[in-house]
């Protein structure tokens, strides 16, 4: 505990540091923009702020970063409650009863819970993470290839069973996603891959852009053409004070919605998303006067904001632990480390510590700067739904075009990303699941890498990947999920009259 | 006759991809099964795909039919991915202020008929005001065209 006090220190050192300060403040703020725009979720306001982290040090990069990620978590709450349009997916719980609680007139109490709500969980979650990566990190360091090629596995597969739709939908994706991955010079033997001659392929096809072109040109080309004329009101600071009977209600939603929300966001997944699901119906389940869920009840906006806030440091652990993305978002903050040369994985506390506990400390900073930063600007941040979407998505695009440009300097990943662009719009129009892809690809190189390195230990005997225990278990694990998965794709194949008879 | 699903048709795009791929992977040495080569991940997962992508084939016979796709927003979606294409053959030759601003006023202008002035004065705004951002503040090498713009 004192180790941890000391490290959390030296974080603070670093968190504290102003221009560290100025880039969770500017994380956090362009973060609950992109929240309050309806449709750019975090994924896609992640992906097209990226770029802009290059000319940082890694250190600021990831703290912009994650203030993108947890302000986006918080700016969803404001849309929802007060026009009814989530934010992000995860805020599609708190319109239900947040709106309700506008209607009555009870808007600034909806605002003030969703923001204490998201700022305990938040925080609470931090410690959780603090006390859970260090010693997930240490036990990793027992991991050999085998086993992190059995990680990888199961970290896919418990994706690909966790998104939405048949388990085929995402493994599919997740296949692709590996395979781009297989471009460019492999790592062992130097050879070149599906490159045709162009050198700018050669270090393999950028993670930058295709997250830019799959979820924030995608989303341009969803929504383009859309006609935006919204209702903008926004409740006065002296009507955010929730009442004594409001509080009281709400205590218990978030203590549940932060455990909850924790949990669920370390198994990979689109864990924000289920979790504030789960957390409303289990508020609903628990609550004496179900019935009043729908029509303003404080607790169905309390539960689900602090479980999606929770989840989001949940969602770090994987990846600052293990170097295992449990999503989509984590998966870019992973890209972006590896573009600042820094290794995610086990070895990083050890290695990199002030950068380690240095995001952890500018989580509770940015926790605090959005409290502070939500409630009384509240106004601000919804005039910006006033900006006519025509002049909103050319200023994305450019934007978008700027980012991934400035990467390599290249023409060509401008290219990627336009097709990216493409395959994500039509996949998102025929309702594929398109993080899986981007997982793929990151993971692809490590999997390759751990697969033939764990062979050539065994001199190309595939019995590593039984003999030992974490292997064997991991693979185990992946594979009962893999049958899980198929047996619900068979049924459906089978027709109903099979089902009807199982 | 009733149209495919949406599973059916993106099934049999995705198998086709993995078949393209199985067959460029010949070139790459595949190495042996003990001793896999750079050949042999790529072939592996190319035949993960065509897996995956038959048993979406037949998981998905009686899903969302794919005609009942709406694409309503094709032309607008078309148009952009002209712009971007138009960014990317122009960005080295035009420079980035003009190009960000061709592409601007296009969008703004004749996509989205915000008038001529309007366009021209977003557009202008907008590629010089992120210039002096990216290139003079924050030193972002940004490409120049003809007579230094």
């Amino acid at each position: 505990m004192v180790e941890i006090l000391n490290n959390l220190s030296l974080g603070f050192a670093t968190a504290l540091a102003p221009d560290v300060l100025v880039y969770a403040f500017v994380g956090c703020l362009v973060g609950t923009l992109v929240g309050v725009l309806p449709g750019v979720g975090p994924l896609a306001g992640i992906s097209l702020l990226l770029p802009v982290t290059f000319g940082l040090n890694a250190t600021s990069a990831i703290v912009l970063l994650a203030g993108i990620y947890y302000g986006a978590m918080y700016g969803g709450s404001t849309t929802s409650i007060l026009m009814r349009i989530p934010g992000e997916a995860a805020s599609v719980m708190t319109c239900i009863d947040g709106y309700a609680m506008t209607q009555k007139g009870r808007a600034g109490a909806a605002l003030a819970i969703a923001a204490v709500g998201s700022f305990v969980a938040g925080t609470l979650s931090i410690v959780a993470l603090m006390l859970l990566a260090p010693p997930l990190a240490e036990f990793a360091l027992r991991f050999g290839p085998p086993e992190h090629f059995a990680l990888l596995v199961l970290g896919l597969l418990v994706l690909a069973y966790m998104t939405s739709g048949p388990i085929t939908r995402s493994l599919t994706m997740a296949a692709l996603g590996l395979l781009l991955g297989m471009v460019g010079m492999d790592t062992m033997t130097g050879l070149f891959r599906f490159e045709y001659g162009l050198a700018e392929l050669g270090d393999g096809i950028g993670i930058v852009p295709v997250a830019v072109g799959l979820f924030g040109i995608s989303e341009i080309l969803l929504s383009a053409g859309r006609a935006t004329k919204v209702d903008v009101r926004a409740p006065r600071l002296r009507e955010l004070l929730p009442n004594r009977e409001e509080w009281r209600r709400s205590a218990g939603p978030i203590g549940r919605g932060t455990v909850l929300g924790f949990l669920i966001g370390i198994i990979p997944g689109p864990g924000h998303i289920i979790s504030s699901f789960v957390s409303y119906s289990i508020e609903r389940r628990l609550s004496k006067t179900p019935e009043r869920f729908g029509q303003g009840a404080i607790e169905g906006v309390a539960g689900p904001e602090s479980a999606n806030n929770a989840a989001t440091s949940g969602a770090l652990v994987p990846m600052l632990a293990l170097g295992l993305p449990s999503g989509a978002v984590p998966a870019i903050m992973l890209a972006a480390m590896m573009i600042h040369g820094i290794a995610p994985g086990p070895l990083l506390i050890q290695e990199q510590p002030a950068m380690f506990w240095g995001v952890i400390a500018s989580m509770y900073v940015g926790n605090a700067v959005l409290l502070v930063l939500n409630l009384p600007m509240v106004g601000v941040f919804v005039n910006v739904l006033r900006v006519p979407y025509p002049y909103l998505y050319p200023s994305l695009l450019a934007f978008a075009t700027l980012g991934v440009y400035a990467v390599n300097n290249s023409v060509v990943d401008v290219w990627i990303m336009a097709g990216a662009g493409v395959v994500g719009y039509v996949l998102r129009k025929l309702d594929f699941e398109i993080a899986p892809i981007i997982l793929g690809l990151v993971l692809a190189p490590m999997l390759e890498l751990n697969f033939r390195q764990a062979l050539a230990m065994s001199a190309g005997s595939y019995s590593i990947f039984f003999t030992r225990p974490i292997t064997t278990v991991m693979l185990l694990v992946a594979l009962v999920l893999l049958l899980l998965g198929m047996r619900s794709v068979f049924t459906r194949a089978a027709g109903p009259g099979l089902v009807t008879r199982g | 006759m009733r149209s495919l699903t949406i599973d059916q048709v993106a099934g049999a795009f995705f198998a086709a991809f993995s078949l393209l791929v199985l067959w460029e992977t010949r070139k790459i040495p595949f190495g042996f099964l003990a001793e896999p080569g750079p050949g042999a991940m790529p072939a592996f997962l190319a035949f993960t795909l065509l897996v995956c992508s038959i048993a979406v084939i037949i998981g998905g016979r009686s899903g969302k039919r794919a005609a009942a796709v709406q694409w309503t927003e094709w032309r607008h979606a078309v148009f952009i991915l002209g712009t971007c294409a138009f960014m990317a053959l122009a960005l080295e030759r035009l420079g980035f202020r003009v190009t960000i601003f061709i592409a601007l006023l296009t969008l703004v202008s004749i996509l989205e008929k915000k008038g001529w002035l309007a366009g021209v004065v977003f557009a202008g705004c907008f590629s010089f005001g992120t210039y002096f951002l990216f290139n003079a503040l924050l030193h972002v090498p940004l490409p120049k065209g003809p007579f230094g713009l």
